[in-house]
């Protein structure tokens, strides 16, 4: 291979962190190429479906007037399901309905990612689609290049930014990452459901292109640490469940299980009734969060979104958002890289403090103890839903019986499941998790 | 309560099994698999978790040799084998353009 064919940059992937990078460095003019396996960019990238825009709105203003997003987010719901009941939290508000539409939108990747990638093209970056990186090139304890699939081509570079996502072959190869610890990564299956655009706005209560994003807990996931979700499209509703691996194998269940039930459940089945399966998917998310976030870089490397870890994984669930700005931030660094003439660790490690200062690693070490929380107290999520619908159900049960002896029956009912204490020791407890 | 009234005719478009669902999935199947089995490894492990964990019902157990059987054009390259068995599956990404062809994502 000739000197001329020397990229300054190699990007591998093609979703919102190697795209948002690839953006970054053709408008600052810098020799890039994105490396995508699948035959088109989004092909193989799969999420819930809301996308987080803060980030986009400024890399490309407005793109909500042509990208093919789906609805923007005006009603937020969350709730615990028992085996028969739901308890929730409904929130809503039409001043989510100006622009900047409160930068939360419901999207299906395979067409949004593919628009983006449109415009990330437009704007002078190359894009390779139908390649995959089956390693990175090491000279002198460098990266170099990389291998590519099939073909078996090397291409040389200065630095690779890896966006490869959840499984991140790249980060173990060079050691900043293990194969995941199966408490730390989630395994998400989803279903995309067809019904007309009345239908899905009838019966989430939304006008025009509003849109819900409910986020289940609970029997949802059959009281593993996870949640399920139901996110409105245009005119196809996505619905999905997910849960540790550590949980799923503990307990020996399949997702596409977790997810009939969760379809069947009394709250949900009436949202996808008469619906039409369109779409299956399954997705790993990396949800270890701060605490088991790697090291960023490497000589002539630099990791981006789910392949660095970057997803809170709270009740947030913004991985996208971090993703884009974590993409931003290593094409800026790789552009003082080139300034200076040197891609080393001690150069690119510039990275990890721009994460630092950003919201992306602020957010994370907010919610650090979430998931330790849930794992260590996984009566929470599997214990309360039902005795709380079971304690909602005799309170409000119609009888003769005089209203004040139904509140001392529920009262000691209470006292007796769940205890006074214990629950404020709960609540106490979570609320630290949660600072 | 808690019982669905299902009616089945309704029903038909919503699909339930893993494999119906996998009908609805678009593939590009390439020639080789992308995933390995240490057959060994497998046959001496009690938990067997690939068996029951994968949403694409990639593995099933040969009853007669114990060991483990793989349909690779099956996989929607999630990666949760190699996170739940790392100790006995080899799973890397198909070859560039190959595998699974999400039309939504």
């Amino acid at each position: 291979m000739s000197e001329s064919e020397k990229f300054t940059c190699l990007i591998v992937g093609a979703g919102p962190a190697g795209l948002s990078a690839a953006l970054t460095l053709a408008r600052a003019g810098v020799e890039a190429a994105v490396l995508e396996r699948g035959e088109y960019p989004g092909s193989k990238n799969v999420m819930g479906g809301i996308l987080f825009t803060t980030i986009l709105d400024k890399l490309l203003p407005e793109f909500w007037r042509e990208a093919p997003v789906e609805r923007h987010i005006t009603q937020r719901r969350f709730s615990l399901l028992s085996k028969d009941g739901e308890i929730g939290i409904d929130f809503k508000t039409s001043a989510f309905n100006e622009p900047p539409f409160n930068h939360t939108w419901s999207v299906l990747r395979a067409k949004f990612d593919r628009w983006y990638a449109e415009q990330v093209e437009a704007a002078g970056a190359m894009i390779i689609p139908g390649m995959m990186v089956s390693e990175l090139i090491l000279e002198g304890g460098k990266v170099v290049g990389v291998k590519t699939q099939p073909g078996g081509d090397e291409l040389r570079c200065d630095v690779v930014i890896s966006a490869e996502g959840a499984n991140s072959f790249l980060a173990e190869q060079v050691g900043l990452r293990r194969v995941h610890d199966p408490k730390h990564m989630a395994v998400a299956v989803k279903e995309v459901i067809g019904l007309p655009q009345k239908v899905i706005e009838d019966r989430f209560h939304l006008n025009d292109s509003e849109g819900s994003a409910w986020e289940v807990f609970g029997q949802a996931v059959k009281g593993t640490f996870g949640s399920g979700f139901i996110y409105t499209n245009k005119d196809s509703i996505s619905i999905g469940v997910g849960s540790t691996i550590h949980d799923m194998k503990r307990h020996n269940l399949n997702p596409n299980d977790i997810l009939e039930l969760f379809k069947k459940h009394p709250s949900i089945y009436p949202l996808i009734r008469g619906g039409e399966s369109l779409e299956y998917a399954a997705h790993m998310i990396p949800e270890g969060g701060y605490t088991h976030l790697p090291k960023m870089v490497a000589n002539g490397l630099i990791l981006t979104g789910d392949a660095a870890g970057l997803v809170n994984a709270s009740h947030y669930h913004e991985g996208t958002n971090l993703a884009m700005a974590s993409g931003v931030l290593a094409a800026e660094t790789v552009m003082e890289a080139r300034k200076k003439g040197d891609f080393s660790a001690a150069t690119l490690r510039a990275y990890e403090q721009k994460l630092a200062q950003s919201f992306v690693i602020k957010d994370l070490k907010k919610f650090q103890k979430v998931s330790a929380f849930f794992n260590e107290n996984a009566h929470i999520l599997r214990d309360y839903p039902d005795v709380l619908v079971r304690l909602l159900k005799d309170y409000f049960a119609i009888s003769e019986k005089p209203k004040a002896e139904i509140e001392r029956e529920v009262i000691a009912r209470f006292k007796r499941e769940i205890g006074v204490i214990n629950l404020v020791k709960d609540i106490f407890k979570m609320g630290r998790a949660m600072r | 309560m808690n019982q669905n009234q299902v009616a089945p005719a309704e029903e038909s478009k919503l699909k339930v099994t893993i494999e119906d669902k996998l009908f609805l999935v678009k593939y590009k199947i390439d020639k080789e698999s992308h995933i390995e089995i240490d057959q060994e490894k497998f046959k001496a492990d009690p938990v067997k978790a690939v068996l029951y964990i994968c949403p694409a019902k990639t593995y099933t157990l040969n009853e007669q040799t114990g060991e483990c059987l793989i349909s690779f054009e099956n996989c929607l390259e999630c990666g949760t084998c190699r996170v739940a068995a790392r100790e006995y599956v080899k799973w890397r990404y198909p070859r560039g353009g190959f595998g699974v062809q999400y039309r939504f994502g």
